[in-house]
């Protein structure tokens, strides 16, 4: 009945612990390194200032920049947005509040390059603070969603597993962006959501092969018997786990390559997200469900044999 | 025996959906409203003030308020995305992508949306704050002219404001005026000479009303009684919004952000392709003929649905390439594997089309509830996505499942594949016949 009984076959299981060791070591060292270095946060998290810079002719978003480069350093706008029918109009955003020195600096500069003072005014991050708020509640409640589905459909166990895969892939990217220091912004969050999506996706898929699998198996006697069928169902899917992150890759990587900077830091996010699914598909959710399983049974093994000592002891 | 009808009906319909493609995909792509994000839109800066003279300043929270009903306002479907901020103490930027009739989005934001039931003599009897929240709905009278239909919270309170009425005015004075937007200096007196009044209607009340559901019958068509219904619904706005300025906005990643983002995608899915027909010969090219039905079935229901497609859109959208891909390589490899037990190749497509439909269905099942809830729960970007999502991994079980057993299994019935598994991607040498 299992075709791909070849020699080549990869022991997944064998190495388990070392797998969890690494995991555990890199999340823990990412939660120290979010409260050390912590997120590069962009405008939409930022309270800043926003000036408007009004011209005469239309405006490049390069232009804006040099010009505020001119005026002194440290006037480096976190995002140039531009408007009007031209795009005579510019509104450049920086993070942190200018101060009344700089704001006047600005305006004079401006005043006589344009012949107009810019406007000034703050923003608040309170759009993007609320966004990423409400990504992590509504991924928080569809997990539990997902937990009860896969336990109707599956077990419990394989959606516990699942969800714990979830949670290392979406903070697995954001320990990457702690350490690169790679702007944090409102895509960023498009882009935690998608590897969610392609987590759990890519995670059911081998989990449906092991519960195949799980069929075939007339009784479970031993922690081997199990492993084996864990490591049979993940060594009949592998081509099918590295063909599908392949072609994912392909479209994350040529964005990318080829998407332009602005989105470059969401194109990056995507990647390792890739990366960091494919890993735990591989090497964490099904070693997890095993070792949860093989507990619940040995769990059921105890059980009956307490029962009956209990039923004895009335009788002693 | 060869059955060559299937091998031609497949040419039939490969031949039918590249001309119907080719002919609408670049009307229908013209036709996607792109966000702020990407294309840019129109923004509008209001200025703040209290709705009512003597009322007290404007603080954090009414504002919070006003942003709060005017995301409701805009955001309907949850998927046109805008970008609304508060600027400075008392200002209000709203932006907006996708709009074709920027008039309309103009009265839809800044409507002030109070409602208010008045007597001839213009004291208001009965304020907005009766209306049951999400109670407006528009409905037909016989004549089969719209009327807006409204749920109280009290019919008590309807019926003795409609007996005051009666006790207080003698015909033809028994009138129950609804004003939308009263304004100070406004009078019914003035208005009921005109050809078009600035009040919705004015109803004559012969008996007291002891109703929780009322009817307003104006002289509006079907779209006033709708956009009437809808302002009333996302609730009205605390403040009163004055119009500073209004500018178009270009894209927020920068001018290159679409070209950029198709010249990659076209490449990322070039890629996609080549490397399905490599790996998978000829079911690749099955899989590619159902991938880019599915890019376009999915661009075409967004079209219908007049969202907006921004950055996180399409980050959905990739990940639904990627789960349509993942399911015709799921199917594929099953197939493979029944081939190299030694199954013909017409059972083995069999068994491997029915055994990888449940692993799909499960992982779609899965991924659906997460976006299911991500759209109940979400806001802006994140209902977006969602939306996007959902359309996506419909569309890829109706083209990659489907579409694609559909268009294999008239090459696999036809027999002309029959002892040739290299056409699969199989060896020879790889079929065990022991089983």
């Amino acid at each position: 009945m299992n075709p791909s009984e070849n020699k080549r076959s990869i022991p997944f299981v064998k190495h388990r612990k070392k797998f969890f060791t690494f995991s555990v070591v890199f999340l823990l060292a990412g939660i120290i390194l979010l409260f050390t270095a912590g997120l590069n946060l962009g405008i939409d998290f930022q309270s800043g200032s926003k000036v408007e810079v009004l011209a005469n002719d239309t405006l490049t978003a390069d232009e804006v920049e040099q010009q505020f480069a001119s005026i002194g350093d440290g006037y480096e706008p976190d995002e140039i947005t531009l408007a009007g029918d031209n795009n005579e109009l510019a509104y450049a955003s920086f993070i942190g509040t200018l101060s009344q020195d700089e704001i006047a600096e600005i305006q004079t500069y401006f005043g006589e390059q344009y012949g107009q003072q810019p406007n000034v005014s703050t923003v608040s991050p309170q759009v993007g603070e609320e966004l990423a708020m409400n990504a992590l509640v509504s991924v928080l409640i569809a997990s539990l969603g997902i937990i009860l589905y896969v336990t109707i459909r599956f077990e419990f166990w394989y959606g516990l597993a699942s969800i714990a895969a979830l949670m290392h892939d979406a903070f697995f990217i954001i320990v990457v962006f702690s350490i690169v220091q790679f702007e944090v912004n409102v895509p960023f969050i498009a882009a935690v959501l998608t590897i969610v999506g392609y987590s759990i996706n890519d995670t059911i898929v081998t989990f449906d092969r092991i519960r195949e699998n799980m069929s075939f198996k007339e009784e479970i006697t031993s922690f081997d018997d199990l492993a084996e069928v864990v490591d049979l169902s993940l060594n009949q899917t592998l081509v099918r786990s590295i063909n599908t992150v392949l072609t994912v890759v392909f479209a994350a990587g040529a964005i990318f390559l080829f998407g332009g900077e602005a989105i470059r830091s969401f194109s990056f996010a995507l990647v390792v997200g890739l990366v960091a699914g494919t890993y735990s598909s591989l090497f964490l959710a099904s070693q997890l469900w095993l070792s949860w399983k093989w507990k619940s049974i040995q769990r059921n093994w105890n059980k009956p044999k307490k029962e009956d000592t209990e039923d004895m002891e009335p009788e002693v | 025996m060869i059955k060559k009808w299937r091998i031609v009906t497949f040419f039939v319909i490969i031949l039918g959906l590249a001309g119907v493609i080719s002919q609408t995909v670049m009307g229908t792509a013209k036709g996607i409203n792109l966000g702020l994000d990407l294309q840019g839109g129109f923004e509008v800066l209001y200025e703040v003030s209290p709705a009512e003279e003597g009322e007290e300043e404007i603080t954090d929270e009414t504002m919070q308020a006003t942003v709060s009903a005017l995301n409701q306002r805009v955001n309907v479907l949850g998927v046109s995305q805008p970008n609304i901020t508060i600027e400075g103490e008392n200002r209000i930027r709203v932006q907006l992508a996708g709009v074709e009739n920027q008039q309309e989005a103009r009265e839809l934001l800044s409507t002030q949306a109070e409602l208010s039931f008045r007597d001839v003599d213009d004291n208001v009897r009965l304020t907005g704050q009766a209306l049951q929240e999400n109670g407006a709905s528009v409905g037909f009278t016989q004549a089969n002219n719209p009327v807006v239909t409204l749920s109280l919270k009290d019919s008590n309170k309807f019926g003795k404001v409609t007996e005051n009425i009666i006790n207080e005015y003698d015909s033809p004075n028994n009138r129950l005026v609804i004003w939308l937007d009263y304004e100070k200096g406004d009078s019914f007196r003035e208005e009921v000479q005109k050809e078009d009044p600035k009040y919705l209607s004015a109803p004559v009340v012969d008996d007291p009303l002891y109703r929780q559901n009322i009817q307003i019958e104006g002289n509006f068509d079907v779209q006033e009684a709708e956009f009437l219904a809808e302002v009333l619904n996302s609730g009205s706005l605390p403040v009163d919004m004055e119009e500073i300025s209004s500018n178009a906005v270009s894209a927020s990643l920068g001018e290159q952000a679409m070209d950029n983002t198709i010249f990659a995608g076209f490449i990322g899915i070039g890629l996609i392709l080549a490397y399905m027909i490599a790996y998978y010969r000829f079911m690749g090219i099955i899989a590619a003929v159902t991938l880019s039905a599915y890019i376009y079935i999915v661009l075409l229901i967004f079209n219908w649905m007049q969202g907006v497609l921004t950055l996180p859109g399409i980050a959905a959208l990739i990940l639904g390439v990627g789960m349509a891909v993942d399911a015709n390589i799921i199917t594929y490899e099953r197939i493979k594997e029944e081939i190299k037990t030694g199954k013909t190749i017409l059972s083995a497509f069999k068994a491997g089309s029915r055994r990888s439909l449940s692993t799909i269905l499960d992982a779609n099942i899965t991924t659906i509830l997460a976006a299911g809830v991500l759209f109940y729960y979400g806001t802006s970007s994140v209902q977006g996505f969602a939306v996007m999502l959902i359309v996506s991994i419909l569309t890829s079980f109706l083209t990659a499942v489907f579409g694609s057993r559909l268009l294999l299994g008239l090459w696999v019935q036809s027999r002309i594949f029959n002892k040739k598994p290299r056409v699969f991607g199989v060896k020879e040498n790889q079929i065990h016949e022991s089983q």
